[in-house]
């Protein structure tokens, strides 16, 4: 899924517009915004969203087949540290998490630097990062496993005729992690690459003329106005890739379904195949460490980027 | 105002439900209804493989022709683990197909069959079954399925013409195996041992077809193993996991092990790019598909050990299933299937659309005349009494990382032994959740 | 100023180059794919294929199980519209309460919609509450589910757009006798229409495109979504490449049309955030 954005941004926008009215005609207007507005969504939300997510807390410590729940207390997240099947998953979350939302910074940076200064097909090229965005992940991955073929691949065929190594992408156990990774980055960089163009249009003119004036470098007005004046556009491609790259299941099950071995398996697809496998309870306690790894990453770091860009 | 405010309130939230009743009530999907119609069913394949698809639509074809009010609709599923894996999730969720094909002995245990599936004891078939494919698919006295094709064995599919072009004997020891396969690599061109990683169940061969010589060595083990005494980390289990290390150590695999499918691999095997093969000989089916021609070039030994000695392990036939969830119309129907199936007319339909790979488990069903040659060679074990049940006839216990693990231990990542240590730990997990004695 | 634009030419050409080999390649392959035989598509070159099978291709695929296909377009589009209108309605109602009136229920809120956001949703335990409701395994179930998954992205940018338009407006609908519903039913939603169109655009793309939920909470052949149909092909032992291929290429055309058609509303919706501080 994609669906997600700056969260901090757009919460601050959202105070900034309601503060400055008369304490009188807002209360006198209160009655005309109820609050039982909410309870639509509120009612879907705690139905099929908190309440499965409390329950995990408890089947998670069970041994369970939805008809009966066992309690077996720590023994799922026991096995979990265990099993090395499991384990990997667990490392390579914050692997592919970590590494995916880095590049797509740096590369990402880079791109809407390029876009948004003298260029020539602009709009061409903006729409062709983009687009990779919008398509099914399930495709992608499909695509890319049949273009990075060992034996047949286009890239490898490519790549002989160039007389380059040949790797076997997805079917060396040293590189099907960081393939994956790779079409991971090709298909979301385009919008890391929107997000940095907006924040980089956004910063008035007058700063750039301001530098030149005074015979700044470009190096230096890159790293003494673009770079800290994007910080809300970093913070969210930062929050958005990450929250993306740790739940990340779609590519791995298209491209090695964890293979070969256990050297692709990712959390999320540990919990499915746990699930397929009939130990539920054992999928469950994954989700919870799932659950776990993102909020304690994503808790403190939202916290800290917020702090920062509004000290800016 | 007040009365007002209220009425609006309750339009509003009357408005809000109403939304969520329209995608409520109008798209129910299509398979709910209808439970009075008993004129469909659905039925889940065997496998996707060609065969496996085949042998579904003729049966359909024939079936619907002897009961032209009777609608059938095949659904396929993939084979190996991801295939068991399916299976469970449907029974659990009740969402299986009226009628499912599905392995018999401890796979058929694991998916709770007493809770799961219709108790097929009284039907007329099950007086044509053989002893032991009826005990494969009972629980205490109560059938839950049909036999669905024929027995087959584990071991080494061998193309005879390159054999004989080299000069090669069928080995008994893992010796003689290793040094045939040698020779093969040293005359160029061909592979000696196929491995086809692209489908991982084809990994575990060697593993599972070692299986009958295990138990010659030690005929508890399968007891043993059951009640948490016996390990594959320990001989003679272990065999299997260095097999399968050592044709990798020693490079005698195709180049492109970790990326070619079992289909494919059966071609380069028919057509004498590749020697042998560590396969189940029921695909020989799919063989004869691919290439008709090259049939009868195809023999058969069993998974070679140590000592010389060693046995063919026998898988018996598969089942065909009716799920709980199947009532009513659509149970009548579904019995009438399972008994076309074990009919004669259905019989020649299950040989003409793959070629059967050992005798059949019913009496209304023959091998004909024209049966593939490697069947003679796995009778051979079958006379000397070199033969032995596969270990999910006789155990319970099946872990569903064996694929992956073999995988592994196949391509180097991880040694036999820490393979065996991992496969001992998975198969922990499956004994717990099964409640089995011993593993708590 | 005439070097500089020089300069940008050369980017321009070097990006272009760049750019076709990493994006347009990659699609000219799958569109190559879908056009061939199977045995050709099954050696995954990149040759021009020497018999052009398109349609054909094209009517094995909508022959393919029974129309599958079809079947799995209609299921995603009825899923897609049915959880999109919910998403809508229900977050534009939440984004409107939170924005312009501040009590004690705010903060909560404001909590809830961020760990929907981040928390990753409890997969078996949710089939588990679905099966209680009798919904596991259906389209409403599953409309539900997406509804509920959606909700917490589209109330922030409810939230966000309505504080840009003026209280003065609800005011004026209030002296001319608006109660709340007509107020906001029919004053402010109207109002939202670009919002709710970045909305629309990016969550039916996000729904439409979605793999896991449909996989977890709808399986079955006569419930598959269209991401399911290229597991279909794909989960075939055979070398069924070409039809693979012209499946990816059907799946692809919708979130094309959305992009051709609504490339802004896209933008907006997903870069909102990144400028403001």
């Amino acid at each position: 899924m994609m669906t997600t954005t700056s969260i901090a941004p757009a919460a601050a926008a959202a105070e900034g517009a309601s503060r400055g009215k008369t304490p009188r005609r807002r209360g006198r207007m209160k009655s005309f915004y109820p609050s039982w507005f909410f309870i639509p969504a509120v009612a879907l939300y705690v139905v099929f969203f908190a309440v499965p997510t409390f329950a995990s807390f408890y089947f998670a410590f069970t041994r369970w087949d939805l008809f009966t729940a066992v309690p077996i207390g720590f023994d799922n997240f026991v096995q979990f540290f265990q099993d090395p099947q499991l384990l990997n998953g667990f490392i390579h979350t914050f692997e592919y998490g970590f590494a995916t939302s880095a590049v797509k910074v740096v590369l990402g940076f880079a791109i809407a630097l390029l876009l948004t200064g003298p260029i020539f097909a602009r709009g061409y090229l903006r729409a062709i990062i983009f687009f990779p965005v919008l398509l099914s992940t399930i495709g992608v991955g499909i695509m890319w496993k049949s273009l990075l073929d060992p034996f047949h691949g286009v890239v490898n065929a490519a790549l002989g005729f160039l007389h380059l190594p040949q790797p076997g992408w997805f079917t060396d156990p040293h590189l099907a992690l960081v393939t994956i990774m790779g079409v991971d980055v090709w298909k979301g960089v385009g919008i890391a690459t929107l997000i940095f163009m907006a924040g980089i249009v956004a910063i008035p003119s007058e700063y750039f003329e301001a530098a030149k004036v005074d015979g700044a470098s470009g190096w230096k007005i890159l790293r003494t106005i673009t770079i800290p004046l994007t910080r809300p556009a970093t913070a969210t491609v930062i929050t958005l890739s990450l929250i993306g790259g740790l739940r990340s299941f779609d590519l791995v099950q298209a491209i090695t379904n964890g293979g070969p071995g256990f050297t692709s398996e990712v959390i999320t697809s540990v919990i499915y195949k746990e699930y397929q496998a009939g130990y539920f309870g054992l999928s469950t306690a994954g989700n919870v460490v799932l659950f776990i790894v993102v909020t304690a990453i994503m808790v403190p770091l939202t916290a800290y980027l917020n702090r920062r860009s509004v000290e800016l | 105002m007040f009365i007002r405010r209220t009425a609006t309130r309750a339009i509003a939230i009357a408005g809000a439900a109403a939304l969520v009743g329209l995608a409520l009530s109008g798209c129910t999907p299509s398979s709910g209804g209808g439970s009075g119609d008993a004129s469909q069913i659905t039925f889940l394949a065997g496998g996707n493989d060609p065969v496996a698809i085949k042998t579904a639509k003729d049966l359909v074809a024939g079936f619907e022709k002897k009961y032209p009010k009777i609608n059938v609709k095949v659904n396929t599923r993939p084979a190996g683990t991801d295939g068991d894996n399916i299976i469970k999730t449907k029974l659990s969720t009740g969402t299986m197909e009226d009628v499912f094909f599905y392995n018999s002995g401890s796979l058929f245990q694991a998916l709770h069959p007493e809770r799961t599936m219709v108790d097929l004891s009284s039907q007329p078939w099950v007086k044509t079954l053989s002893n032991d494919f009826k005990q494969t698919v009972s629980v205490g006295k109560k059938v839950y399925g049909a036999p669905f094709g024929s027995t087959f064995d584990g071991g080494v599919m061998y193309n005879k013409k390159v054999y004989a072009k080299l000069g090669l004997s069928v080995p008994d020891t893992w010796a003689d195996f290793i040094s045939n396969s040698q020779k093969i690599k040293a005359a160029g061109g061909i592979t000696p041992v196929l491995a086809s990683y692209g489908d991982t169940w084809t990994a575990q061969l060697f593993v599972l077809a070692d299986f009958a010589n295990v138990s010659a060595q030690d005929p508890e083990w399968a007891s043993k193993y059951t009640a948490n005494k016996a390990k594959y980390v320990d001989p003679p289990a272990l065999a299997g996991f260095q097999d399968t290390a050592d044709v990798f150590k020693l490079g005698l695999m195709n180049k492109d092990y970790a990326s070619l499918t079992n289909v494919n691999a059966l071609k380069l095997l028919a057509t004498g790019k590749a020697a042998q093969y560590p396969m189940i000989t029921v695909t020989i089916g799919n063989l004869a598909q691919s290439n008709p021609e090259a049939v009868n070039d195809i023999g058969y030994f069993a998974n070679p050990t140590a000592n010389g000695n060693s046995h063919a392990t026998v898988w018996e036939a598969g089942g065909a299933y009716i799920p709980k969830t199947t009532t009513g119309g659509k149970l009548s129907a579904a019995e009438k299937f399972l008994a076309f199936l074990n009919s004669p007319a259905g019989c020649d339909i299950q040989n003409k659309a793959s070629a059967p790979a050992g005798p059949y488990a019913t009496t209304n069903c023959k091998v004909p005349a024209d049966a593939p040659a490697l069947i003679a060679d796995e009778q051979k074990y079958q006379d000397a009494g070199k033969t032995g049940l596969a270990l999910e006839f006789i155990s319970p216990v099946k872990g569903p990382n064996l694929s992956q693990i073999t995988v592994q231990v196949g391509s180097g990542i991880s040694t036999a032994a820490q393979g065996a240590a991992l496969y001992d730990q998975d198969v922990k997990k499956q004994a717990q959740q099964l409640n089995l004695p011993g593993w708590n | 100023m005439k070097r500089e634009q020089t300069l940008g030419r050369v980017k321009g050409v070097v990006a272009i180059v760049v750019t076709s080999v990493l994006f347009i390649i990659p699609f000219i392959f799958v569109i190559l794919q879908a056009t061939k035989t199977p045995a050709e598509a099954s050696n995954l070159s990149f040759t021009w294929p020497t018999e052009w099978r398109f349609f054909e291709n094209l009517v094995e695929v909508s022959n393919y199980n029974d129309g599958i296909v079809w079947r799995a377009f209609f299921n995603s589009i009825l899923l897609t519209v049915f959880s999109v209108a919910i998403m809508v309605v229900f977050a534009a109602m939440v984004g409107y309460v939170l924005s312009r009136k501040t009590t004690w229920l705010n903060p909560i809120i404001n909590f809830f919609v961020l760990a929907g956001l981040i928390v990753p949703p409890a997969l078996v335990p949710t089939i588990w509450l679905l099966q209680g409701l009798g919904l596991f395994r259906t389209m409403p179930g599953l409309i539900l589910i997406e509804a509920t998954f959606g909700l917490s992205f589209c109330i922030l940018l409810f939230r966000a757009f309505v504080g840009t338009i003026p209280r003065e407006l609800d005011e004026a609908a209030v002296l001319d006798g608006a109660g709340p519903i007509r107020l906001f039913f029919g004053v402010v939603l109207p109002l939202l229409r670009p919002v709710i169109v970045t909305v629309i655009v990016v969550q039916s793309v996000a729904v439409f495109n979605d793999f896991a939920n449909p996989l977890y909470f709808l399986p079955g052949d006569e419930n598959a979504t269209v991401q399911q149909t290229l597991y279909e092909f794909q989960g075939q032992n055979l070398s069924f490449y070409n039809l693979l291929f012209t499946d990816v290429l059907l799946i692809t055309i919708p979130p094309l049309v959305a992009y051709i058609f609504f490339n802004r509303q896209i933008v907006a919706g997903l870069t909102s955030g990144a400028v403001k501080g």
